[in-house]
Formats: structure tokens, sequence, C-alpha cells
């Protein structure tokens, strides 16, 4: 039975030791530990957080940079295809440029032409004339060189003259 | 193999120990007095015999008796009872081992009466009880101090400290937050230090030689305390709707006025709960002992019979004592568990806020 009965002693002995024990425990062990731990948690989960959102921002810059790159590829393609343009452009407009001069150059070789070509034929009609005028001198002075083919051809003249009239 | 030169280690050792059995009592002990005298409390700590000598351990002796404060060494008391069953010591006190204070200082006056005197003397679950708690306090401060000297950004501890912080974080996580509920932490300093002081005495009393040894744990007192801290815990963390559950509970009037049944039934619950978990861990670790003990007795009690019989009952004994020494093993750290568990509940249970409905 005695067993069962706590005793005295013990009892005193062990209020005073449990008592000192949690108080030492409550100042300087337990909450020491908890804590740290719950410290290091904090810790960690704030590790993890940046460790994501460093994640998250360098996918960003890959897309970011992807998109920079695909920008530049479009941009050279269309400044490429400008370049293009502008060169058709300008060989296009130095060819009607280089045609139309090439006609007014026709042209105006043509009027030269022509206008030589009319010097020259007003030229030769008046040497022709002249020569005609000289040759027929030298003839009527050959043919004229009698008063019979004098008196001949003035009544020839009359002839025609009259009939001219006539009519 | 290991485990076959371990087996034999045991057998070794128990066998050396047979003889001291053998000479020093003659014939079968008496394993009831054996058992008895480990379980219970005594003056001095008695380890075994070598020889025909006992190998004692004196403590201090501190009593209070009519002739005013006595502090001197349990070695002082004669070795040997007289006719009346006292061990003599100074100052008239004695120890008497017959009546209704056998194994206790007593005082005897001029007429014999016994006297019982104040005594709060070093037995020898005060030793074990000291020896524990230092043990205990290393085993926490130590951890605590490689804290101190560490920032929450350096790797988890490994090895002794991480062993530690996994103990305490599990109790926490596992058996304080969920049995108290919001605001737990207020709590969590007592709680913790209940389960390592229970472990910690477990554990040690596991051990069959000094340090360990003791039965502190399956000690009324040591679980009297225990118990009694928590009811003082949970009357003082008791809300209003805890009182009035108590007595006022919502039950048909009938049943609480004007006879107040529920409220006797409810009132005489708060001392139930913390008296449970005293007999609980007490029953459980002195029952431990006894058996572990008992167990172990079986080869001497085999002894004197024939050489077949002892062996294997010998043997026997032995494959039962480990595999109760396994058992003990678990049941120290459950009886811890469930002490910090039930604890944690009724403090849970003392703030529970009503449901709303």
């Amino acid at each position: 039975m005695d067993l069962l009965v706590p005793s005295t002693g013990l009892l005193f002995w062990m209020s005073l030791t449990f008592l000192v024990v949690l108080f030492i425990l409550w100042k300087f062990g337990f909450p020491v530990i908890v804590k740290m731990v719950s410290e290091r948690k904090a810790f960690i989960d704030d590790s993890l957080r940046k460790a994501h959102e460093a994640n998250e921002k360098l996918a960003n810059i890959q897309k970011e940079s992807e998109s920079i790159l695909q920008e530049a590829r479009e941009k050279q393609a269309s400044i490429l295809k400008e370049a293009a343009n502008t060169r058709d452009a300008i060989v296009e407009k130095a060819q009607d440029k280089a045609r139309e001069e090439g006609a007014r150059l026709i042209s105006d070789a043509k009027i030269e032409i022509d206008n030589e070509k009319q010097a020259a034929i007003s030229d030769i009609r008046k040497q022709v004339a002249t020569l005609s005028v000289e040759i027929a001198e030298k003839i009527l002075r050959e043919n004229l060189g009698n008063d019979k083919a004098q008196m001949d051809l003035i009544d020839r003249m009359l002839d025609d003259v009259s009939s001219a009239e006539n009519k | 193999m290991n485990h076959i030169k371990r087996l034999l280690g045991i057998l070794m050792v128990m066998l050396a120990v047979l003889p001291t059995f053998a000479n020093g009592k003659g014939g079968d002990p008496n394993i009831k007095d054996v058992v008895l005298e480990h379980i219970k409390d005594s003056y001095d700590w008695h380890i075994t015999n070598i020889g025909d000598k006992p190998l004692v351990i004196h403590l201090p002796i501190i009593v209070n008796s009519s002739t005013g404060f006595h502090v001197f060494c349990s070695s002082q008391f004669s070795e040997v009872a007289d006719a009346k069953g006292y061990r003599h010591g100074p100052f008239n006190l004695a120890i008497a081992s017959k009546g209704d204070n056998a194994g206790k200082i007593v005082e005897i006056d001029k007429s014999g009466a016994e006297l019982r005197p104040f005594d709060i003397s070093i037995t020898k679950t005060v030793a074990v009880m000291f020896i524990d708690v230092i043990l205990l306090l290393c085993c926490i401060l130590i951890p605590a101090r490689w804290y101190k000297k560490r920032k929450a950004g350096d790797p988890a501890p490994k090895g002794f400290v991480g062993f530690i912080e996994m103990l305490v974080m599990y109790v926490i996580d596992e058996i304080i937050k969920p049995g108290v509920g919001k605001g737990y932490e207020k709590y969590t300093p007592y709680l913790l230090t209940c389960f390592f002081f229970i472990f910690t005495c477990n554990i040690m009393g596991l051990m069959p030689f000094p340090p360990g040894g003791g039965n502190v744990t399956g000690n009324i007192a040591v679980t009297f305390f225990l118990a009694l801290c928590t009811f003082i815990i949970v009357q003082f963390s008791g809300n209003k709707h805890y009182w009035k559950d108590i007595f006022w509970p919502k039950v048909p009037t009938w049943l609480k006025a004007p006879v107040p049944v529920i409220p006797v039934i409810e009132f005489v619950g708060i001392f139930t709960k913390p008296f449970a978990l005293m007999i609980r861990l007490f029953a459980n670790m002195m029952a431990g002992h006894a058996i572990g003990l008992a167990i172990t007795c079986i080869i001497f009690l085999v002894a004197s019979r024939t050489a077949a019989v002892f062996l294997s009952m010998s043997a026997l004994s032995i494959l039962m004592s480990i595999f109760m020494m396994c058992l003990e093993c678990l049941v120290c750290f459950i009886q811890a568990i469930v002490f910090t568990m039930l604890s944690a509940a009724f403090i849970g249970l003392a703030r529970a806020e009503p449901e709303h409905e």
C-alpha cells in the first residue's frame, strides 16, 4: 500500500527539481531551439520564394530576349525589303530617265537630221537651179547662136503665152 | 554473429551475478523482496554484492526531528536490524523494517513509540532523479548553445543536436499543436519539459546500474507532482465556457437542478483526469520494472535445480528479458508521449471556444 502513498521527501525534491528544470528550460532551453527552427523555416521559405522569383525573372528575360531577337530579325527583314524596293525604284527611275534622254536625243537628232536634210535639199535645189540655169544659159547660148533660132523661140513662147491667155 | 556475442555477454554477466545471490542468502532468494526493494525508495543505493560485501552508495539524510535539523550520511545507520526491526542511527533515529513505517526513517521517543520526522533525505530515487535531470539539462542546453552560435541561414544540425531538434519539433508539431490548438506557444515549454523529463527518467530507468537504474517515473510522488502541475495549468487556462460547462452544462434542467447530478459528475471529472494521468504513468513504469526484474529472477530461482532445467529456463528468461527490454524502450517513449498528449488535450479542452451553432 505504501507504494501508492507519495512520500514527503520525494515530493519536496521532485517539486523543487522539476520547477528548477522547468524554469531553466523555459528560459534558456526550448525557446532557443524553437525560435531557431522557426527562423530557419522562415529563411528556407524566403529562399525558396526568392529562387522562384529569380527563376521567373530568368524566364522573363529569356522570353524578352527572344522577343527582342525576333523584333530585330523582323526589322532587319523590313529594312532589307525597303532597301531592295528603294534600289529597284532608283534603278527604274534611272532607266526611265535614260530612256527619256535617249528618246529626246534621238528626236533631237532626227530634227537635226531633218533640218540638215532640208538644208541639204534646198542647197541641192539651189545648186541644181543654178546649174540648170547655167546649163540652160549654155544651151540657150549654143541654140540661139543664130537669129533664126532666136526667132523660133520667141514665136513658140508667144504661142504658149497666147494659148495660156486663150484659155 | 554480433547478436550471439552480445547474448553470450549478457549470459556471462548474469552468471557472474549469480554467486552473489547464492552466497548471500543461500537457498531460494525471496523474489518479492528483490523486486519490491528495487521498486521502492531507499536511503542508500544498493548496487550489487561483491562476494559477501555489498556495494552501496551512501546518500545524505536530511531530517527535521524533534531535536532540530540533522544532516548526516546514511552509512551511520547500523547495517543489521535489532529485534524490533530497527536499524539504529544517531539522534534517536532509526530505519524501520516492520510496521506502518517500514523502510522509512522514524524517530524513537523515550517510551519507544515511533514518530515520523519531517524527512527530505536524498533517497535513491531523488539521487537518480538528480542525475537524470542533469543529463536532461545537458541534452537540451547543449543544443540550445549550439543554436545560439548560429544564424538561420546556417546548415541544419546533424547528429545529436539534429536528433534533439527532431524530437522537440515532433512533440510540438504532432502532440502540442493538435492538442492545445490555437495559442499553443504559451504551453510549449511546460509540455516539452514534461515530455523530456519523463522520457529521460524512463530511459535511464532501463539501465540496470548507476547512473541509471532508479525507478523515478514509477514512483507515485513523481507522477503525482507532474499530474498536479497539469491540473493547476488546466484550471488556470480554463475559459468561461469551460467553467460554464462544468457548473451549468447543456443538459435537461432536471439533471442540474435542484439536485446537481451532472455538475457533480463534471466537477469530479476535473480531478479524475489528472488522477488518471498520475496512475497511468506510475503503473506502467512500475509494472515494467517489476516484470523485467521478475523475469530476470527466474534464473536465480532455477539455479538450484538440475542443469537441464537451469539452462533451458535461463535461456528462456534471457530471451524474455530481451523482449521485455525492447518493449520497455517502446513503453518509455509511448508513456512520455501519452502523458504529454493527454496534458495537451486537457489544456486544449479547457481552452476550447464554444462551437457556433
